[in-house]
């Protein structure tokens, strides 16, 4: 069992849960994973390490609310467990040792780039960090990314920061020159994006691929991605790939396959959270809401099949 | 049937032995030989075929204590009881038959546990047909004894008496062995090893234990209770079992070479074989490993379960070993109305258990032989429709002893289907083995052994099929047994071991 230590909401929809897992943050480097499974019954959710400390043997995970099963991660209390944590998993980042990189984060893939970045500026690499959301409050990591270096924070509305999108900020900043490196990570557009912008320069870019997984071993195959014409899996091979060789259309298209699933279990999750917040409110004598009676009743009663993929 | 002996009264005396008194012998007499051949082969019960295609609940019912008595007095007693030879774990068939029909059930059930770790596994998923009851001379002149089921019956008695079969504990050895894998090599040696006294230690990567028989087998073959039960019979003996761990990623192998005095490697050979053909990343398509884990594992066939899974009116399975059919039959319960195997070779060159292949003719399979996948078909938003197919005609035989398909000039033709499954096969994982550069491996990445299990690393044991390649439950379980006595030899100082019964097991390979 791995018990919640802390839990934070950093967006409407990102929640940070640092939970005890002693040999895996001993152990893991940037850009690896985890295989999370909350409870019997629950899915197995992959979901990238944002940051470890050894010494308090505890891991940081950053979850975008996104259906069913994550909105039963994030409703995890402190000194409630996670069942099963299986890791690190996949192949560490391939890190610069000198030069000049940019990490490029888009919503709840700043958290993933984040280890990158500090893994980079421990190398003694110039880091500028490259983050965006859709406003201000969809800004989360940009704190934790000043360590590594210079941050660039964007908003799609111009509420914090440049406005506009992460690639135009990227664009200026390859424009000025001396990048050795892109690490890119966050939606599929936004590092398809990436992966246009820097092509004309020939900037190495990569990006962290959040595939869908059962295993996350290459046992299942769930996950397999096209990069450079050839099949290959983003558990074992990745998550990292060249992002200029990327089918990432593939990629986009393969994370939908359970749209229909999630969308319905996750509406069946809620009718059901609704209903016991009736009941509870009812039991209460109609007085208020009780969140934490809903959540658990939520949770042991969702039913239909949910499924998301790592972000 | 015309002489057949007079079946004892069910009611009456206790029996003669120190069993469950509820177990009489089901003749008041003993049998003479030529009486015994005078009975049929009593008929696994088994739900109705149009039922069961709608249900998870397991095929086969298991004989009640009246067939197994009777079942049981049709075996010879072979002087030279050629049956163990066949059984890859060497099970002693007489022994375990003999204490059964004197209703000696504890005394049986002793007999099978002491050479057997998983009966209630074996008594379900072995292909008894080209084992044990192939080389039963009783199949010479009519229908062999069903050794099978009579396992199946004794295990299952023997699981819902635990305190009446416990083997006695052994004298710690102060000597610790790693299992890595707790499919059923990894699950057979940590029992042989435990019972001699060492401790043992299993790592499973995923979150339960038991490898191929969780997340592959399905329910309705292998109820995965059954296997649960086989697991905490492991764990009640001693067996220590840390899931979650993923040698290669969580420990290397190096750590475990330091931490413990043995490793024994089954990992098996997970990685799934795809086509090659187009369309294949089309969404719709699944490796059976993938399908069969989300419907077993994360037990998405129930609609509580948090994991989908998709679900086709048409699904096409491509593949003919046990993996397919089960991947075909599961189909079929989940609702397609046209589940269909297709197989480039013919009937009888389908590798599949044969009582699968009826059991899923039984639930209206269809079977597309001599039919070999060109593409897979989608529409324009990459959600599978369909399944381009060549037909084949059966050539000389290869290398393999099959006749070799040769596709047949213009005969393609399109099956239309939602979902295609691709059960073809599997291959070694490198997630371990390239993690040790001293680790000897063949041209195909499986581990190279010396006759007794052991890699090229010493003190580090392999089996099943990370070193055969993908092969039979029971034949693992047989690598798991002979590598548990090289092992414990090993650790003796006494390697290589003296015994070599179990040195070289010759059973063709038939898929699980």
């Amino acid at each position: 069992m791995h018990t919640v230590i802390d839990k934070a909401q950093l967006s409407p929809n990102v929640t940070r849960l640092v939970i005890e897992a002693p040999r895996i943050a001993e152990i893991r480097k940037p850009g690896q994973f985890v295989i999370v499974h909350r409870a019997p019954g629950a899915e197995r959710i992959p979901l990238t390490i944002a940051d470890a400390d050894p010494d308090r043997g505890t891991i940081t995970l950053v979850i975008q609310s996104v259906g069913k099963s994550t909105e039963d991660l994030v409703a995890l209390q402190p000194g409630e467990a996670i069942a099963d944590v299986a890791g690190p998993l996949g192949k560490a980042t391939e890190l610069l040792d000198h030069g000049r990189a940019v990490c490029v984060g888009g919503g709840v893939g700043t958290a993933v780039v984040h280890p990158i970045a500090l893994g980079l500026a421990a190398n003694g690499v110039e880091v500028i960090s490259v983050i965006g959301g859709r406003s201000k409050e969809w800004v989360i990591f940009e704190d934790e990314l000043r360590r590594a270096g210079e941050v660039i924070t964007c908003t799609d509305d111009g509420s914090y920061g440049r406005p506009g999108f992460v690639t135009d900020a990227l664009r200026d900043v390859i424009e000025a020159g001396g990048v050795d490196a892109v690490y890119a990570v966050g939606p599929v557009p936004m590092m398809r994006a990436v992966a246009e912008v820097t092509r004309p320069y020939g900037v190495p870019t990569f990006a962290s691929l959040n595939a869908m997984m059962l295993d996350g071993t290459g046992m299942c195959g769930g996950c397999r991605v096209t990069v450079g014409g050839k099949t290959l899996y983003a558990c074992v091979d990745g998550p990292e790939f060249d992002a200029h060789q990327v089918d990432f259309r593939e990629l986009a298209d393969r994370l939908g396959t359970y749209r229909d699933f999630e969308a319905h279990a996750t509406e069946v999750a809620h009718r059901r959270r609704a209903a016991a917040q009736e009941t509870a409110a009812d039991d209460a004598g109609g007085n208020c809401l009780i969140p934490d009676l809903a959540t658990t009743a939520e949770r042991k009663d969702a039913a239909a099949a949910a499924g998301e993929h790592r972000e | 049937m015309t002489d057949q002996p007079t079946p004892a009264p069910e009611t009456g005396a206790p029996s003669a032995s120190h069993g469950d008194s509820t177990f009489t012998p089901a003749f008041d007499h003993p049998l003479s030989p030529k009486e015994r051949m005078t009975i049929d082969r009593s008929h696994m019960p088994e739900q109705d075929a149009l039922l069961r295609a709608a249900n998870f609940r397991e095929v086969n019912l298991g004989y009640s204590q009246q067939l197994a008595m009777l079942e049981a007095e049709r075996c010879l007693m072979c002087r030279n009881p050629v049956c163990i030879e066949g059984c890859p774990v060497r099970v002693n068939i007489p022994q375990f038959i003999e204490r059964l029909r004197v209703g000696d059930l504890d005394g049986a059930a002793a007999s099978l546990l002491d050479d057997n770790a998983l009966p209630c596994v074996t008594g379900r998923v072995c292909p008894q047909e080209i084992q044990c009851e192939g080389r039963c001379v009783r199949a010479k002149k009519g229908a062999s004894v069903a050794i099978g089921s009579l396992e199946r019956f004794v295990a299952d008695w023997a699981m819902a008496h635990p305190d009446r079969s416990k083997a006695d504990g052994a004298t710690a050895s102060g000597r610790s062995v790693a299992v890595v894998g707790s499919g059923p090599a990894g699950l057979t040696a940590a029992g042989e090893l435990v019972k001699k006294g060492h401790d043992v230690t299993v790592f499973e990567a995923f979150h339960a234990a038991g490898g191929v028989l969780i997340y592959g087998i399905p329910e309705f073959r292998l109820p995965k209770d059954i296997v649960q039960q086989e697991v905490d019979r492991l764990v009640a003996s001693g067996v220590k079992i840390e899931t979650n761990a993923i040698i290669g990623r969580t420990y290397t192998l190096r750590e475990l070479r330091e931490r413990f005095d043995a490793v024994f490697l089954a990992v098996g050979a997970g990685l799934p074989v795809f086509m090659n053909v187009p369309g294949e990343n089309y969404k719709g398509v699944y490796s059976a490993n993938e399908y069969l884990t989300r419907v077993n594992l994360m037990g998405a066939w129930n609609p509580e379960s948090d994991t989908p899974v998709l679900k086709g009116h048409r699904v096409v399975v491509v593949g003919g070993g046990n993996v397919a059919i089960d991947s075909v039959r599961t189909a079929k319960r989940l609702g397609a109305d046209e589940a269909t195997i297709v197989y480039r070779r013919g009937k009888a060159e389908l590798p599949a258990r044969a009582e699968e292949v009826h059991h899923a003719e039984q639930e209206g399979i269809r079977f597309e032989l001599q039919v070999a996948p060109l593409e897979v078909i989608g529409d324009e938003n990459r959600w599978v429709t369909g399944i381009r197919c060549i037909r084949m005609e059966l050539g000389e035989p290869d290398a393999s002893g099959r006749r070799r398909p040769i596709p047949i000039e213009g005969s393609e033709f399109i099956i239309d289907c939602e979902m295609v499954v691709v059960a073809i096969g599997t291959r070694s994982n490198p997630l371990l083995t390239a993690s040790e550069p001293d680790l000897a491996l063949n041209q195909a990445g499986y581990i190279v052994t010396d006759e007794h299990g052991m890699s090229s690393l010493p003190g580090v044991f392999a089996g099943g099929d990370i070193v055969r390649g993908a092969a039979t439950v029971i034949l693992a379980m047989g690598d798991g047994k002979r590598a548990a006595a090289s092992v414990d030899a090993w650790l003796r100082g006494e390697y290589p071991p003296a015994d070599k019964a179990l040195a070289s097991v010759s059973v063709a390979a038939t898929g699980t």
